[in-house]
């Protein structure tokens, strides 16, 4: 019977290995959605992930990594490795779609915006991820984890989390 | 210490965000409200994660295999190579957030420049921090305009925290022979250069915030070769108490 698809390659199996690790701080939302997969290598049957924080200090990336080992050794690859690169710099941009919706309805607000130069008392528009309203108000720039800050509707009055656009 | 430029002045920029990491993490669970605990702690995460970095590279640079905890936790003060400005008591509410916005005013410019070192690891570990940096201006900045612009109290405890951090003010701009040779080899920045940009932030905070900038009267240097105030070792035996009580833990 010819196959109508090819098999997934090895390169592709890790891929989807590594990517089913959610970050532990937002379990919705794997780590390939969030963009800090940033690649799969694989060389000499040894596999390595490729990983960038979202933060220099990030306490996740320490669990994050050793999920990923585990993940991988239990889809069958032997001895992985991860490591962590810093350049290019993590920005929300990367983000995918996909994950955006997937915050939103964890009662996450998406980053409203292209990350990119911000004047320094600019403000974003944020959309509350409870009711939809755009009458947000801003309670702490810094919230629950590094890259999250506290907002408020005032639509809906629920307080909520927003992920920072970086 | 094999002490070449590199080291020293990786060490220099580890050590400022270290010491200012713990002074920010000294905050955690003794702030005001609960939104600026967690403010504080946040801040104080991205200034450790950027010292982590810049300790591992350091590391790397030395070859003698000391890792980011052996170069935190095993150094005494006079190792340290932190300006002053980062090493000064919390005080109050308004002190901190005076604190924040001099090194913030002055650390986000610089980690922009940074970023285009001709020193490629600089260069990651900087365009990570200015956009760590850009929140902390932005959250330091409000809160002094907050602050200085608010009651009578407020406005002058703002005032009298930036008359008493101004003389640690100038040393950020120094520069001296260690740097000197790494400026010209594109791989430091001359923060003399970004004196214009530091000067037009501040007055401008300091105008929304009805605060007088105090006047440049003496300056007090050399944090950044291993002069301290009585202030870092205080920090330090608290920072370094494990690995002095039970050297090598692990966990």
């Amino acid at each position: 019977m010819p196959t109508t698809a090819a098999d997934p390659t090895p390169r592709e199996r890790a891929w989807a290995a590594a990517a089913s690790v959610c970050d532990p701080e937002i379990p919705v939302l794997g780590i390939a959605d969030l963009g800090v997969l940033r690649d799969i290598r694989i060389e000499n049957g040894v596999v390595e992930a490729i990983i960038t924080p979202t933060y220099s200090g990030c306490p996740a990336m320490n669990m994050i990594a050793l999920e990923i080992e585990v993940a991988l050794e239990n889809a069958g690859f032997a001895r992985p490795k991860v490591t962590t690169v810093l350049s290019p710099a993590w920005t929300t941009d990367w983000m995918t779609e996909a994950g955006k919706a997937k915050l939103r309805e964890y009662g996450i607000a998406p980053p409203a915006a292209k990350a990119g130069r911000r004047a320094l008392f600019g403000e974003d528009k944020v959309t509350c991820p409870h009711c939809g309203s755009d009458d947000t108000t801003r309670i702490s720039e810094f919230g629950s984890t590094a890259c999250k800050a506290l907002w408020r509707c005032k639509a809906c009055a629920e307080p909520f989390d927003y992920f920072k656009c970086i | 210490m094999t002490d070449t430029p590199l080291l020293q002045y990786t060490l220099r920029l580890a050590d400022t965000a270290l010491v200012l990491g713990h002074r920010l993490s000294e905050w955690v669970g003794h702030s005001p409200v609960i939104e600026e605990d967690l403010a504080f702690g946040n801040m104080g995460l991205d200034l450790i994660g950027q010292a982590r970095s810049l300790y591992s590279y350091a590391g790397e640079i030395e070859g003698k295999g000391r890792d980011e905890d052996a170069l935190a936790y095993l150094r005494d003060a006079p190792e340290y190579r932190n300006i002053l400005l980062v090493e000064q008591p919390n005080g109050d509410f308004a002190a901190t957030m005076v604190r924040q916005l001099l090194y913030a005013a002055f650390a986000h410019p610089y980690f922009e420049a940074l970023a285009r070192s001709k020193d490629a690891t600089l260069a990651a570990i900087a365009a990570k921090a200015v956009k760590e940096m850009a929140y902390h201006l932005r959250h330091s900045a409000e809160w002094s305009i907050r602050l200085g612009d608010g009651t009578e109290e407020s406005h002058q405890r703002t005032q009298a925290s930036l008359d008493e951090l101004w003389p640690y003010t100038a040393e950020t701009f120094e520069t001296d022979q260690v740097e000197r040779a790494l400026i010209e080899a594109g791989v430091a920045i001359d923060p003399a250069s970004l004196r214009a940009t530091w000067d037009k932030t501040l007055d401008h905070v300091l105008s929304e915030a009805t605060l007088e900038r105090p006047h440049d009267g003496y300056m007090q240097s050399g944090g950044r070769i291993g002069h301290h105030s009585e202030h870092l070792g205080h920090i330090l035996s608290e920072l370094q108490f494990l690995q002095r009580a039970y050297p090598g833990a692990t966990w």
